[in-house]
């Protein structure tokens, strides 16, 4: 009986948590409406709010990570699940990855400001000077920026990458590759022609995930991207995120904010949970596919 | 080099002498699997265009020797070889000799067929499109060559575009028979390559190993004795990896002159 | 070999005739190369990030850490003990909701009704509940307890945390549930035992030393979290005097410290993040080291 009670529980817990943020949003959503997600300012003074250079902010720089991951991760998997590498020396790319799943969030938010920051600070003043003509890399370079978030972001869905890729290249069935070899094929175009188009699936979940992971980051990219709503094309000023938005004005918010603030968060509960229910999605498609390939 | 090497470059031709005694020749082969000796010291000869059966009880190294033809074994960790394989009077092992080359010229079928999860079209292809062929003309005269040397043309000729996985078992064998043959090897291996099939898809590729010996040399690894004797003029028995006799297959089964031989053909043991 | 004199050319076996080979083979070691090359990449960031946090964090490692208060701004001296007591306290808080919800839901699902509709809810639900960002749980307690006690509590970051966890606790206690072998079932059925029986005296039993792994998993999740506790337990400078005051955690206190312009601040930012680290660290080792006798 209480292990119906406790299932009962568990499922009404998110009905519940969506429902709490939407009923305290409520007040913002009907004075606001769609006006919220097309706005472009958010002035708590004047009590107006527009998310739209937030939500740019957030897709932008998951976006970006995973451009920058994916590649990353997808080498590593490829070390953990062929035989490059003896066992040994795979098991501790395998710890080493694990560990940098395990790192707190506001760790790596700490060693962004004091490494990434400054770096970015320099060569994007560099890159800034030179080819400041393209929108994306105009200066002025701020150190607390798009790219410096993106680029700790990165760090932080590898493990997801890798993880999942791993899992889906290993259940590509080894006759697959004997096959290939026997053909004539090299490593690599076995690699490229057989195992990734036959993991390909799982592979695209792996970056789906990341990406929902990505978008709800928090602490790190709160300490990094600079926390500003105006809108710019280069990657090198300061932009925001839904998850930093709300970690930076919470405590401080009263009135009609904290009901902006929830509606902020009821959007980043749906699309989370839209990015995280596609990717579940493709994973299982992919797990029902390479099964019937055994 | 012939005409048709010339106008596929990327094309192999099969310019051997038809009938070699000795176009396969094992020379006092041993094969570790770490410390464990697998074989130990086999000496036989393979003539060309002829089919060989490979036969004996499991684990008795029929299966390791087919797959050091095309170096296959090497692929896993932690074995090693003393003596030679040669193919040709060309040793497998000599440093000049890339695999990959090597494994274009010797087409191998695994016992569980392994189409890639690609269109029909597009596996019997693979082989062509590793080494650089993507002219269109060729690729689907390939297929058509291919496919018909396997049988398969009439069954799978409206739908060379759709998923090989959508196939029956006997065909996703014969496809795979079709793929092998596809770079114009010489030599095909085949190990066990009915095992997974049913009566009727077994007969079929028998039929077909019959038809193709005319321009292939073939080497087939069964645990099916009717098997060997329907399709090979040659067979080897093996028994705790060593080779215990080797002659024509119908001396091999009327009147074999080794006691073992004799005890497993006629099912004593194994 | 007469036969064969003629056909036996060094190159029998080598390039295809174009040079195609030399330059696939070429192309393979390139790539090999390029993946190493990435892997490497990976591991700058990695070892700059625990160096930093070793190198910074040591010089004011000592006994006051863990027993001092954090200074005011702009003074030396102190530490963060609070801070770590009321992560541990709001941890605990967390596992006595989460904990028993969890293990509950997993014997439901798994025990007793493992093929109804309400079994694969739940699992979805679970499934769902992983992914959504850990801020929102924290959104959902400010929602839930802080603007209904107009008060930010340890209470209010602890049901944040369990909310953040309850997800990991039930789908590994399903897992550890699956481990059971049905013999062991069977066997209890088998000598009139009920299902409430086999259950508590056989099954749980046989799980808990993977249950556990799953609750140190949840607990070296829940130390590292900042996002939930931010805007719900806040930040105390002072010792935790109940579980309805606004409470001080490491992590808070990393994020606050971070950017104050104040050197010993910083210092404590660092030397707390080298105290966090070993903290999830030794939850996480401690998980596989429970896990291990039972399944290696």
């Amino acid at each position: 009986m209480a292990c119906l009670l406790a299932s009962v529980l568990t499922i009404t817990l998110l009905a519940f948590i969506v429902g709490e943020i939407l009923f305290k949003a409520w007040p913002a959503i009907s004075k606001f409406g769609l006006g919220f997600i097309t706005g472009i300012q958010w002035s708590p003074n004047r009590e107006v709010f527009g998310v739209l250079p937030v939500l740019i902010g957030t897709a932008a720089s998951s976006f970006l990570a995973l451009l920058l991951a994916l590649p990353l991760g997808l080498a590593i998997a490829l070390f953990l699940s062929e035989d490059f590498l003896p066992p040994a020396i795979r098991q501790i790319i395998r710890f080493v990855v694990e560990l940098l799943a395990a790192i707190p969030s506001v760790v790596y938010g700490l060693w962004g400001i004091f490494v990434v920051i400054p770096l970015v600070q320099k060569y994007g003043a560099l890159v800034a000077a030179k080819l400041g003509f393209i929108p994306f890399l105009a200066g002025p370079a701020y150190g607390n920026s798009l790219l410096t978030a993106s680029l700790v972001l990165a760090l932080m869905v590898l493990p997801t990458i890798t993880a999942i890729s791993r899992s889906s290249l290993v259940a590509v069935p080894y006759a697959l590759r004997e096959g290939s070899y026997a053909l004539g094929a090299t490593r690599w175009e076995t690699i490229l022609s057989v195992i990734i188009p036959t993991a390909a699936p799982g592979i695209v979940a792996s970056g789906i995930l990341a990406f929902g992971r990505a978008m709800g980051e928090t602490m790190a990219v709160a300490m990094l991207i600079g926390n500003s709503q105006r809108l710019s094309w280069s990657l090198l000023s300061p932009s925001n995120t839904l998850s930093a938005l709300l970690a930076n004005q919470f405590a401080e918010a009263d009135g009609i904010q904290v009901s902006a603030l929830m509606y902020a968060a009821a959007l980043l509960v749906l699309l989370t949970l839209g990015v995280n229910i596609a990717g579940e999605a493709v994973l299982r498609r992919t797990q029902k596919a390479t099964a019937g390939l055994r | 080099m012939t005409t048709e090497a010339s106008q596929h470059p990327l094309e192999l031709t099969n310019d051997f002498a038809p009938g070699e005694s000795n176009f396969i020749k094992v020379d006092n082969f041993k094969f570790f699997y770490g410390k464990k000796e697998a074989l130990h010291g086999i000496n036989l000869e393979i003539p060309s265009r002829k089919v060989t059966a490979f036969i004996g009880p499991s684990g008795c190294g029929k299966s390791t020797l087919l797959r050091n033809f095309n170096r296959m074994n090497e692929l896993i960790p932690g074995v090693h070889h003393e003596g030679d394989i040669t193919i040709h009077g060309t040793s497998i092992y000599d440093p000049s000799v890339e695999i990959i080359a090597l494994r274009r010229r010797i087409g191998m079928v695994f016992q569980k067929s392994n189409p890639f999860p690609m269109s029909i079209f597009e596996n019997i292809v693979y082989p062509l499109r590793i080494a650089g062929q993507n002219t269109r003309s060729v690729l689907e005269e390939t297929v058509e060559r291919c496919l018909r040397s396997a049988a398969l043309w009439d069954e799978v000729k409206d739908r060379l575009h759709d998923s090989a996985l959508g196939l029956s078992g006997g065909q996703m064998q014969r496809l795979c028979i079709a793929r092998a043959v596809a770079s114009r090897p010489e030599i095909l291996l085949m190990d066990e390559p009915c095992s997974a099939l049913d009566p009727i898809a077994t007969a079929k590729v028998e039929e077909l190993i019959i038809e193709l010996k005319k321009d292939f040399t073939i080497v087939i690894v069964t645990h099916n004795m009717q098997q060997a004797s329907r399709v090979s003029e040659l067979t080897a028995f093996f028994y705790l990896g060593n080779l215990v006799e080797f002659d024509n297959t119908r001396k091999i089964f009327t009147n074999p002159s080794m006691k073992q031989t004799e005890e497993y053909i006629t099912g004593r043991f194994g | 070999m007469t036969s064969t004199a003629t056909h036996s050319d060094k190159n029998f076996f080598s390039a295809d005739g174009k040079g195609t080979s030399v330059f696939r083979l070429f192309r393979n070691r390139f790539l090999t190369g390029l993946c190493v090359a990435l892997s490497l990449l990976t591991l700058v960031p990695l070892f700059s990030i625990v160096i930093l946090v070793i190198q910074n964090g040591c010089p004011l490692l000592s006994a006051n850490l863990f027993t001092q208060l954090p200074p005011a701004p702009g003074m030396d001296g102190g530490g963060f003990g609070n801070a770590i007591l009321g992560t541990l306290v709001m941890v605990g808080i967390s596992l006595v909701f989460s904990v028993p919800l969890g293990i509950l839901a997993a014997i439901f699902v798994n025990e007793y009704a493992p093929v109804s509709w309400l079994a694969s809810a739940v699992r979805f639900v679970a499934k769902l509940l992983t992914g959504i960002p850990s801020i929102i749980c924290g959104v959902f307690a400010f929602a839930a307890v802080v603007m209904t006690t107009h008060k930010f509590s340890a209470l209010a970051g602890g049901i944040a945390l369990a909310i953040l966890i309850l997800p990991t606790i039930l789908l590994t206690a399903e897992q550890a549930l699956l481990g059971v072998p049905y013999a062991f079932r069977e066997a209890s059925f088998g000598v009139g035992a009920t299902p409430f029986q086999t259950i508590w005296r056989i099954v749980l039993p046989e799980a808990m030393p993977a249950i556990m792994t799953g609750v140190m998993l949840a607990v070296a999740r829940a130390a590292g979290e900042t996002a939930p506790v931010l805007f719900t337990a806040l930040f105390s400078q002072n010792w935790i005097k109940g579980i309805m005051e606004p409470t001080a955690s490491l992590s808070v206190l990393i994020y606050n410290f971070a950017s104050l312009p104040y050197a010993y601040h910083i210092k404590l930012a660092w030397s707390a993040s080298l105290v966090l680290v070993a903290l999830v660290t030794l939850s996480n080792i401690l998980a596989q080291v429970i896990f291990a006798p039972k399944h290696r």
